[in-house]
């Protein structure tokens, strides 16, 4: 018996997946190996994946994490390249290997952001937007579970935003606390939205970088 | 990635089904490529990617040196929208290319609810709608699918129909084509030399002339095209191309599992049954070869369920070997083999036991009718016995809800057979009461019923449907007469059954009026989210046709039908002598009993291998 984890990319077409879509995807590449992966009781038996921190739809990410058990002793070697030969474009599995870290010690994810300025970036924006990233507390409306509005304050989440501006973009490298609770940096689009109407990106872009530990270490 | 989708996927459902990039999606090189086909299903990707049919074409071309052939689904309502409003032409998923800039585009019609969505796509890629309209080699528009054995109410937007089976004659068609081009042929002289290709149908060099009374008198073919299209068909399944290697969908669709198909065709006969007719006569894959596909195919895409697929499977000669020699493969991999179609006799039964290895899931039989005399006009040979047999076997085997299907409006149907579904529901459930291996859990039955459409190229292409009326009192009739709370009953829509029994036989003065249809917003007719009888009642209202002619009326014998220039194999001598045996009530026996003559063979070359 053995824990395992993968650390995968998932970009271009694949980003569109859904996470219950994921899964699947990923059940359905597991027979490619020699593992035998634990699966549930019952029926229908299916194997028991868990996949850390899902991605929003949409996104790009080089560190998405998949957790799972097999029943053999394995260190995971090999492993990786076998899933490759099954996968659509996009989602590519850089490691597998024991998962010895709880999941609970990743505290902080990096991510690249592309606010996209059709018309060209506005005159100021790179400081206005560092001005309001830099506020003690910034309110976004954002849906409960319960389908209701509810005032959230992004900033205690949020523990760096660097920006610099290109020709029709402003390019951010964002940290942002990743668990309990987590922030979506798509999130800052809104905040946006809400405080500096007139600097609303008219598409942005957001690619997962790097999972961290508390220490700002690369958690794996 | 186009930024227009890019910027359009964020805002609409399930965006994975307009992306592409599935495992096994064919990618080409387009230095190496010079005909490009646009695979065109009128249905959304999860109907689409769920069909057997078009698996097996899109190998079958991509295996083609030079030849890409790229898969496209209709939008779902918001895509479209977005669509148009960021001036989007209609896009294949593997090179995101615009449908118009490809040589062929191929329509995949299994039904005529779609015919809609073939001039939505069109319109969508920026396509003239009719064949008229495009005057040039390229793009070519074709079609084929069980629709198309009646493609009259679409011929004037599509160029070429290819019927029955495409393996072989679609790479006849593309080389010609090919051919066309390197040399600089017109549309016309193409056409001309496509329409002397076995199996190849093509509609704008035939003139019809129509009665004062509105039927056809006359079908006349121009330019040396045949008087009767005869349907291609694979001769042998062993030698056939089966899509092992076939594409994964990264998002759930209708069929997400192994779709093995054991045989074509069907040795019943039920006379209702229009796949019954034209996919004649059967064929069978040979067991080992089946069992192979099986593994191949599991081993590639990571399944682990796979559907034991053919109109009806039971009557695959080696079933009980194939499921034995597959047996120790899907212990090993998790993998469940299942039958889409069950017959109520004891060998389904046990199989089914077998399969179902302790998952009790509902069961599903289609008696058709609720007498055993209308059975026997429409030919299904299954008795009361054998059906309340079966239940009594699932019952007390654990199992607790039954599905029955039943159709009203059968021809020479009576209030008594109408009020026979209700008996047969009820005996059902006192067989449940004898057998019920578990009474507290309780059963469930459900009976549902359609409203019976006749189709071309059946015994029963000749009968009225029922009226919309008529359907609806023998629904009510019906609903009343089951008053059981463990039965439930639920019907079809009658409102889709008479446009389809329209569409069936039309003949090309429909063509006007899906256009107009078309236009006043219909585009997905096979989904009731978008359907609404009363926009084509306003069509048929503009266009000054009425929609009764060709639902509501009897045939004459000797009635020319619109698609008299189509064959299917089968004669319509033995058509007719079927229709007369339904009114009399005399069944016939399946093709294993013995041959009954109804043409099919001549398709294999003498004598049908049954
Ligand atoms: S020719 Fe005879 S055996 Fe062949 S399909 Fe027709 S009835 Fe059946």
């Amino acid at each position: 018996m053995s824990k395992l984890r993968l650390l995968f990319v998932k970009e271009a077409q694949a980003s569109y997946i859904s996470h219950l879509d994921l899964m699947r995807t990923f059940q359905r590449v597991f027979p490619r190996t020699e593992l035998e992966i634990k699966h549930t009781q019952g029926f229908h038996p299916h194997p028991i994946l868990s996949i850390v921190l899902p991605l929003p739809v949409g996104q790009q990410s080089d560190c998405e994490l998949l957790d799972f058990e097999v029943t053999q002793e394995s260190n995971g070697r090999g492993i990786a390249e076998k899933l490759n030969t099954g996968m659509p474009t996009g989602i590519r599995v850089l490691d597998c290997y024991a998962a010895t870290r709880p999941i609970r010690e990743l505290a902080f994810l990096q991510a690249d952001l592309e606010l996209l300025y059709d018309g060209g970036v506005p005159q100021g924006a790179v400081e206005a937007l560092q001005a309001l990233f830099a506020r003690e507390e910034i309110i976004i409306e954002k849906r409960t579970k319960r389908k209701e509005q509810a005032q959230v304050d992004i900033a205690p989440m949020l523990r760096s935003v660097d920006l610099h501006a290109g020709d029709k973009a402003i390019y951010a490298t964002v940290v942002v606390q990743a668990q309990n609770p987590g922030l979506n940096p798509q999130l800052l689009e809104k905040a946006i939205a809400a405080h500096l109407p007139a600097l609303t990106p008219d598409f942005v872009r957001v690619r997962r970088r790097r999972i961290m530990d508390e220490n700002g270490e690369d958690f794996r | 990635m186009d930024q227009r989708l890019e910027r359009i996927l964020p805002r609409v459902q399930k965006p994975a089904r307009y992306v592409g990039g599935e495992y096994n999606a064919v990618i080409k090189d387009k230095k190496d490529v010079d005909t490009r086909v646009a695979f065109c299903f009128p249905d959304t990707y999860e109907i689409g990617m769920s069909n057997l049919g078009m698996r097996i074409l899109y190998g079958v071309m991509n295996a083609m040196d030079g030849v890409w052939c790229q898969r496209v689904f209709a939008p779902w309502g918001d895509m479209e929208e977005e669509m148009r409003r960021a001036n989007m032409p209609l896009f294949a998923l593997e090179s995101g290319d615009p449908v118009a800039d490809f040589d062929i585009v191929a329509f995949s019609v299994g039904y005529e609810m779609a015919f809609t969505a073939i001039l939505n796509m069109l319109d969508l890629a920026g396509i003239p709608l009719h064949s008229a309209d495009r005057p040039h080699l390229t793009p070519l528009v074709i079609a084929g699918g069980t629709a198309m054995y009646n493609a009259e109410p679409v011929a004037d937007f599509i160029d070429i129909v290819s019927l029955g089976e495409g393996e072989d004659v679609t790479p006849e068609l593309i080389n010609l084509h090919r051919k066309a081009r390197r040399e600089g042929w017109d549309k016309h002289r193409f056409l001309v030399a496509a329409a002397q290709l076995d199996g190849i149908y093509v509609p704008s060099l035939y003139d019809v002339s129509y009665h004062d009374d509105g039927t056809v008198a006359a079908i006349t073919p121009r330019d040396g095209a045949p008087e009767r299209v005869v349907k291609r068909i694979v001769h042998d399944l062993d030698k056939s191309f089966f899509p092992t290697r076939t594409i994964v969908p990264s998002t759930e669709i209708v069929q997400d599992r192994v779709m093995l198909e054991l045989f074509r065709g069907c040795i019943r006969g039920c006379r209702f049954c229009q796949a019954g007719y034209v996919y004649r006569p059967v064929r069978n894959r040979s067991r080992d070869l089946c069992a192979q596909y099986c593994l191949e195919a599991c081993n590639d895409s990571g399944y682990q369920e796979v559907t034991l697929s053919s109109l009806s499977t039971s009557d695959y000669p080696p079933l009980t070997e194939l499921c034995d020699n597959l047996e120790d493969f899907c212990q090993q991999r998790h993998v469940n083999l299942s039958l889409p179609s069950l017959r109520a006799d004891n060998f389904s039964m046990s199989l089914m036991q077998r399969l179902a290895k302790g998952r009790k899931t509902g069961l599903t039989f289609a008696p058709e009718a609720g007498t055993q005399r209308l059975r026997d006009v429409i030919n299904k040979n299954v008795t009361l016995d054998d059906l309340l047999q079966s239940c009594r076997t699932a019952f007390a085997g654990g199992y607790s809800a039954v599905k029955l299907y039943f159709m009203l409006g059968l021809p020479t149907e009576t209030d008594e057979d109408v009020l026979g579904i209700a008996d047969v529901a009820a005996r059902v459930m006192h067989a449940w009461r004898e057998s019920a291996a578990n009474k507290q859990r309780g059963v469930r039955i459900t009976v549902s019923t359609s409203y019976f459409v006749p189709k071309p190229h059946t015994a029963f292409q000749w009968e009225p449907q029922i009226t919309r009326e008529e359907y609806e009192r023998r629904v009510k009739l019906l609903r009343e007469a089951i008053n059981t709370k463990t039965v439930t009953y639920s019907w079809h829509d009658g409102d889709t059954s008479f446009l389809e029994a329209v569409l069936a036989r039309g003949d090309r003065r429909l063509g006007k009026v899906l256009e107009c249809a078309w236009r006043k917003g219909a585009k997905l007719d096979a989904w009731e989210d978008y359907f609404s009888l009363a926009r084509w009642q306003e069509a048929f209202a503009e266009c000054g046709v009425d929609p009764a002619f060709y639902a509501y009326r009897r045939r004459e014998k000797d009635e020319i039908m619109p698609w008299h220039m189509i064959s299917s194999g089968v004669t319509e001598n033995y058509l007719w002598r079927e229709y007369e045996n339904a009114k009399a009530g005399v069944t016939t026996p399946d093709c294993r009993t013995h041959c009954n003559g109804c043409g099919a063979n001549r398709l294999v070359g003498g004598k049908c291998d049954v």
